[in-house]
């Protein structure tokens, strides 16, 4: 034991996000599905609704916002799953070190891993969906500061409902209701860029929204984790 | 250092127990002996702060457990039924991220502990390829890295062969003698060289350790 030093906060951050990387290499259906549901289901739009540019690009900043809220509301079900499963999840919560840091840390790496590349791709779907160049720059810097608090608030839900076998349904129950104002605001300021209006009061409240997710729902996310072990 | 005082517990109204009194010290061990069903793994979850709907009271080190939680944790290490082992994470993979959650790099002590626990060069191997024994093995390495005074243990036999078994009473003696306090519960009949108190929660009042 005299080879063992003790870490910072930081470093046990770090930690957590390297496991959960880890974990993401080894099983990429966590990665890949999410961003092939987000790519089949908008490609299907202009297939099913026609391919008119005038009306894809009125309805394009609505069927990627919505389309990527439930690639993200699907994924959240890798989250806790497994810890919930193997018993991770009791040590996780029986750590001495905060709760609090370690839930941010795999929120946020879980954001890495699901969101990201979905981020990534939405500039080339939006051309796919004929949407003006300068709404473009808005829909990312969008779907950036948005998909965090969707990520953080799909860990409540997950959390309040990992000790139920079938959860899906409960968890877009419980979760899209709370989905509905950032999907609101996201399109809002989407569509703001591309009437030609200002739209970074509304970056700003998504912002605002963000900063109150961060600090909030991790402390929600363990209390309903430890309602989920008891 | 652990205090239970007049502890009740019921599941799907069933009395699980109640009055339930005991005060486990270091040095101590304690097995807790039952039935199934009768509130083994129930009463090492309350001890844990796993499991909350239960009366009375546990006291730490003198206060009350939920006011000294952090001290607690800091000083326990508990094994429950499921061996808290990703299965597609190596051993030494599961094990850094054990070191690290509880707050210490241990890069160095992971294969003297796995070593500890015959899986010599199993640091980088999958669990999923490791038999059950084996994953209960790179699970029990977890309390040779962490420095805790309180082991809690539910079933740490299970699925382990007839030396596993020897070497590992072998190793809760050692850790008993050395001062450590140790609460645990299993059906195999233990050959300690410590003496063993008993909790028995199918004829209660009858064994209690004091």
């Amino acid at each position: 034991m005299s080879t063992i030093a003790p870490m910072g906060l930081g470093a046990v951050m770090g930690a957590t996000m390297r496991r959960e990387m880890l974990l993401a290499l080894r099983s990429p259906g966590d990665v890949i599905n999410p961003l092939m549901f987000f790519v089949i289901a908008v490609t299907l739009f202009p297939l099913g609704g026609g391919a008119e540019s005038n009306f894809l690009s009125s309805i394009a900043s609505g069927v990627i916002w919505v389309t990527a809220l439930l690639a993200i509301m699907f994924s959240m079900d890798s989250l806790f799953r497994a810890d919930y499963e193997d018993g991770s999840l009791e040590q996780l919560l029986m750590s001495p070190q905060p709760l609090y840091f370690l839930l941010l840390a795999k929120v946020f790496s879980h954001w890495l891993v699901a969101c990201l590349p979905i981020i990534v791709l939405a500039p080339v779907f939006a051309s796919m969906l004929s949407m003006p160049e300068v709404a473009r720059l808005p829909l990312v810097l969008s779907l950036l500061v948005g998909t965090p608090i969707l990520c953080l608030l799909g860990a409540i839900g997950m959390a309040l409902t990992v000790g139920l076998s079938r959860s899906g349904l409960l968890l877009a129950v419980l979760v899209l209701p709370l989905y509905i104002p950032v999907l609101v605001f996201g399109t809002g300021m989407v569509e703001a860029a591309q009437g030609g209006l200002p739209y970074t009061g509304l970056l700003a409240l998504l912002g605002a929204i963000l900063i109150l997710a961060i600090c909030l729902s991790p402390l929600a996310i363990a209390a309903a984790l430890r309602i989920s072990v008891n | 250092m652990l205090e239970v005082k007049d502890l009740y517990c019921e599941r799907d109204d069933r009395v699980l127990f109640q009055h339930l009194d005991f005060h486990l010290s270091a040095g101590q061990a304690i097995q807790v002996q039952g039935a199934n069903g009768s509130g083994k793994t129930t009463l090492l979850r309350i001890l844990c702060g796993l499991n909350r709907d239960f009366q009375g009271d546990i006291f730490w080190q003198g206060k009350p457990i939920q006011k000294n939680q952090g001290d607690f944790r800091q000083n326990v290490f508990y094994l429950g039924h499921t061996p808290a082992i990703n299965k597609t994470l190596s051993a030494s993979e599961n094990l850094r991220w054990f070191c690290a959650s509880r707050g210490m790099a241990g890069s160095d002590g992971i294969t003297e502990a796995l070593a500890a626990f015959n899986l010599q060069g199993y640091d980088d191997v999958p669990c999923y390829m490791m038999s059950a024994g084996q994953q209960r093995r790179v699970s029990l390495a977890r309390m040779k890295l962490v420095p805790a005074g309180l082991w809690i243990l539910d079933e740490p036999f299970t699925a382990l062969d007839k030396r596993g078994v020897s070497e590992l009473e072998n190793m809760l003696s050692a850790f008993v003698t050395s001062g450590g306090a140790l609460l645990l519960t299993t059906h195999h009949p233990l050959q300690m060289a410590c003496p063993l108190d008993i909790i028995d929660l199918d004829h209660p009042g009858a064994g209690e350790a004091s």
